[in-house]
């Protein structure tokens, strides 16, 4: 036998190009093959991109648009990625998304008549944390207790939290008289003002508070610690004496919670009344959204705003050319997730090899 | 070899079945194989025994293509071949039963047995073939299992025998077990001995891996000692005994010399009553354990691994709960109605440094200075109020790392990019920093090179001179002789001795760790 030999294990890559590098590299990525699509259909892929950028970011009510979608995939990034760093993955972010709105409604609803609004809308928000957390607390518990898979669990309670909702909202939470599925319009101390003349709210705010809460919570409290412990190495958390069983319910509470937020976003900063799915799709996409983050809260933010942009850069696409309907704007944000976050290491070796030439 | 058609004696010529000639592997810098040579003797069971490191599960490794060598040559039947994979190993007639069951525990015993050889893309014809043939291998060897029944529901005895029927199944006629009888009951290990002595009338050639002398006595026909990667010495089983392997095995090593003073034992700060583990399956881990720790002395666990040290030391730190008798630490009585955690156990003044730094010490993604507060983290000046205060952590490691001297002295760096002394030795720093009262260490020195292992030893007795209770758990018996004041030698979950640490005899210990106590009355 002879000596084997193997090529020299690739060095890893330095941060900058792990953490910036990487993913515009997979955006880059992206968009060629968006544009190769754009192309097959018939339309010009750089007047498709123009009207993609101008559409997002082309004026104040655009940005502001773009702010206002970028809130909601702030809430559920920080959701999955608060989860994440526990070792639990939380795809229920639909369904607590939707029982945070919930609770945010009820609370509304039973007390804009009486309370004034800068009580009302801190018991609002509260109420949708809790909610979400609550909505979260099951899957959690389940796992800990029972060792049923979080995975499993999360995304049932997605189905269960909708049928829960279309029950409640035709049965039960209907304005008298109404022929659709909508509760009654909030009384205007639950209206969250509009901003540059958009969707766009002071529900930001709580989401950038959200993005620094949860850096602080990470990597600045002996909880997130221990929460990180348990994800990186769950045999050390038991030798460190972390109850494990705590420290999951912890974490998706939280995860639940963040979740819950974005029925604050859309119910006390746009639709002014409870309604259905008014959460559709942003559970989902925050998990690429903290793939994309890698789970920090910075890149969580930016991804966001990335996602914020698509969304409204695309709406404004598809009205402005036909040949791109609404579903083609939905083929390319999938575009954009496959590549941000199913295929985030594809380029790896490339860019590994690329440093390695250099000296 | 009488159930050998003569087609077959022909095809398998005579002469050794394998040879390894100058086989040699290195892991970085650790030598773990050197320039082995060995025959396998045709249709023979042959031994391999050493201690834990000794290199014979890498030497096994090799020859079935799970590792490549970095020279060296395999010869089989005389031939040479290449063993790039156990693709290699298998199509040369080899087949290899782990220490650790590689089954699907939720495919039935026939469904496992053809796992890799369905023979078509339609199942029922191989399946209807596989059933014949473990009908007559079920015969033939004695190897009897239900080929319906799911992995899951067997006994690990019948487990590793659908792991036997898979490499005969295979059309192996050269077996390697590794450990067969570590998680056995004494009738199952008799059991697979009568299996096995049924292989070799069958002309099957079995190589067995072990470090417990009882087994290679029972049924080999030859043995190798392997110590520190080399073939110390080859003996015909019969022109043997159990002493002669002991003294073989763990050699005539220049025992490491410590300066220490007398101990000067105090109050009793553990102390531990019929202790026992049974688990899950049943199988009893820790039987009848026994012994007290006192302040100011060292008290070495001496025992070849999985003898039950590890639930040991996961019991005494609060990790797992006993599931029978009583333990008492620092004034805390624990037993199954009243079990510790670790932060309590920590909280009285336990500090434990685990025999596995990597999986349970510390967190491999973690910064330094995070993992030199793992277990500590919610303790001033680390956090308040569940604040972390990230430069008192900082700074903290930074002590440690200066005291203890962990290169590079960056708390910043990842814990997994220090090398295995330094990481190591800043476990041993972030347990000792808190004066603990009683110090539990598994393998001070797994991994750790010859200048940390000193200093680690050092810092051991001093540790002791200042009054703590500290409990060795070591593999290495050179650590343990040179560092307990008193020794306690643990075999199948059972401490079966207690020996004196000054007046402590290698050889008499070796062979307690063996299991051949019984037999030394004889051979003494």
């Amino acid at each position: 036998m002879s000596a084997s030999r193997r090529p020299p294990p690739a060095r890893p890559l330095p941060l900058w190009a792990d953490v910036i590098v990487l993913p515009l590299v997979n955006i880059a990525l992206a968009f060629i093959v968006v544009g190769i699509i754009v192309a097959i259909i018939g339309v010009d892929p750089l007047r498709a991109l123009r009207l993609l950028v101008v559409g997002a970011v082309g004026s104040p009510q655009s940005i502001g648009y773009t702010l206002y979608y970028a809130t909601n995939f702030a809430f559920t990034g920080l959701a999955v990625a608060v989860a994440f760093h526990a070792g639990l993955f939380n795809i229920g972010g639909e369904g607590q998304a939707y029982i945070g709105g919930l609770g945010c409604g009820l609370a509304v609803l039973a007390f804009d008549g009486v309370l004034p609004a800068w009580l009302l809308i801190p018991v609002a928000i509260a109420a949708a944390a809790l909610f979400g957390a609550a909505w979260a607390a099951v899957p959690a518990w389940l796992q800990a207790w029972r060792g049923s898979h979080i995975v499993i669990t999360t995304i049932m309670f997605n189905f269960v939290a909708s049928a829960l909702m279309v029950y409640l909202m035709v049965n039960v939470l209907i304005a008298p008289g109404s022929m659709t599925p909508q509760s009654r319009t909030f009384g205007p101390a639950a209206q969250l003002p509009a901003l540059m003349g958009s969707a766009l709210n002071l529900s930001i705010v709580l989401a950038l508070a959200c993005c620094v809460g949860v850096w602080i919570f990470l990597w600045h409290t002996s909880w997130g610690y221990a929460l990180r412990t348990i994800g990186h190495n769950p045999a050390a958390a038991v030798y460190a004496g972390t109850n494990l069983r705590r420290m999951t319910m912890l974490a998706m509470c939280l995860s639940g919670a963040l979740a819950g937020f974005v029925g604050v976003n859309e119910l006390l900063g746009v639709q002014h009344r409870l309604l259905l799915d008014f959460q559709a799709g942003y559970g989902f996409a925050g998990i690429a959204v903290a793939l994309m983050g890698r789970n920090h809260p910075l890149g969580v933010a930016l991804a966001a705003l990335l996602f914020g942009a698509l969304q409204q850069g695309g709406a404004e696409m598809s009205f402005d050319i036909p040949e791109i309907t609404r579903e083609m704007v939905v083929v390319i944000q999938g575009l954009v997730i496959l590549f941000s976050g199913a295929l985030e290491h594809l380029p790896r070796p490339w860019l590994q090899a690329l440093l390695a030439r250099r000296p | 070899m009488q159930a050998l058609t003569p087609a077959e004696l022909a095809r398998e010529g005579t002469g050794p079945a394998i040879e390894l000639r100058a086989i040699d592997k290195s892991f970085g810098s650790v030598h773990a194989v050197r320039a082995v040579s060995l025959d396998i003797d045709r249709g023979a069971v042959v031994g391999i025994v050493g201690e834990n490191g000794a290199g014979k599960s890498t030497l096994m490794s090799i020859l079935y293509g799970l590792y490549r060598a970095d020279g060296g040559e395999i010869l089989i039947g005389g031939k040479p071949v290449q063993m790039d994979s156990p693709r290699d190993a298998i199509a040369h007639g080899i087949g290899m039963v782990h220490q650790h069951f590689m089954l699907i525990d939720s495919f039935t015993v026939l469904e496992n047995l053809v796992l890799g050889a369905e023979g078509g893309l339609l199942l029922a014809g191989g399946m209807v073939a596989a059933r014949a043939e473990l009908d007559r291998l079920g015969r033939e060897y004695g190897l009897t299992v239900d080929p319906d029944a799911l992995v899951a529901d067997l006994s690990v005895g019948e487990q590793q025998r659908v792991e036997i029927l898979k490499v005969l199944f295979r059309g192996a006629r050269i077996l390697i077990l590794d450990e067969p009888s570590a998680v056995l009951t004494p009738q199952e290990t008799d059991r697979l001995f009568r299996i096995l002595a049924a292989l070799k009338e069958h002309g099957v050639t079995v190589v067995l891996i072990t470090h417990k002398l009882r087994e290679i006595m029972a049924v080999t026909d030859s043995v190798y000692v392997m110590r520190q990667g080399e073939v110390v010495a080859r003996r015909a089983t019969r022109d043997t005994g159990l002493a002669e392997l002991a003294e073989l095995m763990v050699g005539r090593k220049v025992r490491l010399h410590m300066d220490k003073s007398a101990p000067r034992p105090g109050t009793v700060l553990l102390r531990a009553e019929h202790l026992s583990l049974v688990d899950s399956r049943g199988v009893r881990l820790l039987d009848d354990i026994g012994f007290e720790l006192r302040a100011g002395e060292i008290v070495g666990i001496a025992g070849v691994s999985g003898n039950g040290q590890t639930e040991l030391l996961q019991i005494l730190s609060g990790i797992r709960p006993p599931s029978g008798g009583q333990l008492e630490v620092c004034g805390r009585a624990i037993d199954v109605a009243h079990p510790g955690d670790p932060a309590e156990m920590r909280a009285l003044g336990v500090a434990h440094v685990p025999e596995d730094r990597l999986r349970q010490g510390m967190v491999a993604a973690f910064a330094a200075s995070e993992t030199a507060i793992l277990g500590y983290h919610e303790e001033t000046p680390f956090s308040h109020n569940h604040l972390l205060d990230n430069p008192a952590v900082g700074a903290h490691c930074a002590g440690l790392m200066e005291r203890f001297d962990v290169r590079p002295p960056s708390p910043a760096l990842r814990s997994s990019s220090f090398s295995g002394g330094n990481q190591q030795k800043l476990v041993l720093a972030r347990e000792m920093a808190h004066a603990p009262r009683v110090l539990l260490v598994g393998q001070p020195t797994r991994g750790v090179d010859i200048g940390a292992i000193e200093f680690i030893h050092r810092e051991l007795i001093k540790s002791r001179d200042a009054g703590c209770a500290v409990l060795i758990v070591s593999v290495e018996l050179d650590e343990i002789l040179s560092l307990a004041d008193r020794i306690l030698v643990m075999f199948a979950g059972r401490i079966v001795g207690e020996v004196d640490g000054a007046a402590a005899d290698e050889r008499r210990i070796g062979l307690m760790m063996a299991g051949g106590q019984s037999a030394l009355a004889g051979a003494a």
